[in-house]
């Protein structure tokens, strides 16, 4: 089980509780805890739905060219840009805050 | 006096969305006798298969160890054809009314007018809209400066055009209408592009040549103008600038809303239809709601699960449109595709 906090689109700070044996991301983990993140293509990389920051100097591994390509359907792009779908859960992540990038109607 | 429905286009099962449910139902209501028409906004059937993981494989779609979603579409399409299923692409179910005692009418964006007495969604996550900017005042400027989509090249002719995004049809419009703008900038927020390489080489000769302004490692943060649109706010990696621009096109792609199916009257929980799992019936008698729209206790959006849902669904039509008439369950095994005789 690790800890990871997810500030929202209003700034409110959610720290969440995540097992790290059931395969999950950080878009499921938002997800099951009903947090506004959308994950409209599963996980596979293929929408931009799960666009997050992360805030926290956690060492993640680089994203792949699939995940830049699919981060240019995304708005407000920064260099800690991240799809939540590809940030899987493991001891690294232990500490990580992300933030949720804000999405159009 | 004719009745409005005698000069409308008639079937037994409209079917709200052409994805791998919407077209495997057809099959199902084919065995049955009934009719289907079915209307989809994308341009193609398939759905998220094919306007978001065409090349995917798909492994628990039983009988195929694995296909690829693009696969599944064409055979479920090869299925069905026996039944001449109608098509309305392109189109968005905007509307439905009742018109008679047990007969709808959906009408479409377009305008186009299908009668049905019964109607079944399968409209998955909704219908696929263009991706909209979180950009402040956006709506102000939508058809007075800012397009999502190029339907008529001509307008741009001798203007000053700001596209955003990077893949393909930012690109092959960027090409375009560089012959007819007067000026065109491509932003772009790094300098790799995910498009066609032909359609990247071209846009980097056209850069070169002048004749387009790329930008990029650079992204649009503001649009402004006092009635219409007259300039875009960039954030490049030289600071804020500012450009004139008759028109912003941001083109990053689709993604779905439920949209006008909110506004049906029915029971929604979740950006999801309320259904009774004995035949998936919604709220309104005649409305069904299959696929991964539907939602019921135990739920699971999966492909074989829509399937199951469109041939329970099918059985219960049957009944609503014939409530006289006894329905005799048959195997394919038994009967063979009637259609194909």
């Amino acid at each position: 089980m690790i800890e990871v906090t997810v500030i929202d689109r209003e700034g409110e700070e959610h720290l969440l509780e995540a097992p790290t044996d059931m395969g999950l991301n950080m878009m499921e983990v938002c997800k099951s805890y009903e947090l506004p993140v959308e994950g409209t293509c599963g996980g596979m990389a293929l929408c931009a739905s799960c666009h997050m920051y992360v805030e926290s100097d956690n060492e993640l591994p680089e994203p792949t060219e699939a995940e830049e390509d699919m981060l240019d359907q995304a708005f407000f792009v920064k260099p800690n840009s991240r799809l939540g779908c590809q940030l899987k859960l493991n001891e690294d992540l232990d500490g990580l805050v992300v933030r949720l990038a804000p999405v159009g109607e | 006096m004719r009745k409005n429905s005698e000069i409308l286009t008639r079937t037994d099962i409209i079917i709200v969305g052409a994805g791998p449910v919407g077209l495997f139902t057809v099959f199902e209501a084919g065995l049955l006798k009934l009719k289907c028409h079915l209307v989809d906004v994308l341009g193609q059937p398939g759905g998220q298969l094919t306007e978001i993981y065409p090349k995917k494989p798909i492994y628990d779609i039983p009988g195929y160890p694995s296909v690829l979603a693009s696969e599944l579409v064409d055979n479920l399409m090869k299925q069905i054809e026996p039944f001449n299923p109608e098509f309305t692409l392109g189109e968005k179910a905007e509307k439905i009314e009742k018109i008679e005692d047990s007969l709808f009418k959906l009408t479409t964006d377009q305008g186009t007018e299908i009668c049905a007495p019964v109607i079944a969604i399968a409209g998955g996550l909704g219908s696929f809209e263009p991706r909209k900017p979180p950009l402040e005042n956006l709506e102000k400027y939508e058809g007075k400066g800012v397009d999502y989509i190029v339907k008529d090249p001509e307008k741009y002719r001798d203007r000053d055009i700001v596209i955003a995004g990077g893949g393909d049809s930012a690109l092959d419009w960027t090409i375009y209408l560089a012959e007819i703008a007067k000026s065109i900038k491509l932003i772009h927020r790094r300098s790799s592009f995910r498009g066609a390489i032909d359609s990247v080489e071209k846009v980097m000769e056209l850069a070169n040549s002048g004749k387009v302004d790329l930008i990029t490692n650079a992204q649009v943060t503001a649009i402004s103008g006092a009635n219409s649109l007259e300039s875009v706010t960039l954030e490049t990696s030289n600071g804020i600038v500012d450009f004139n621009a008759d028109y912003f096109i941001p083109l990053f792609g689709l993604t779905p809303k439920l949209g006008p199916i909110g506004e049906w009257g029915l029971e929604i929980e979740d950006n999801a239809i309320k259904v009774n799992t004995y035949d998936y019936s919604t709220n309104i008698p005649g409305i069904y709601a299959i696929g991964d729209i539907n939602t019921y206790p135990g739920k699971l959006k999966l492909i074989l699960c829509g399937f199951h849902e469109g041939t329970l669904m099918v059985q219960s039509a049957f009944k609503h449109i014939y409530p006289d008439q006894k329905l005799s369950f048959k195997y394919t095994t038994v009967t063979g595709i009637s259609g194909l005789e």
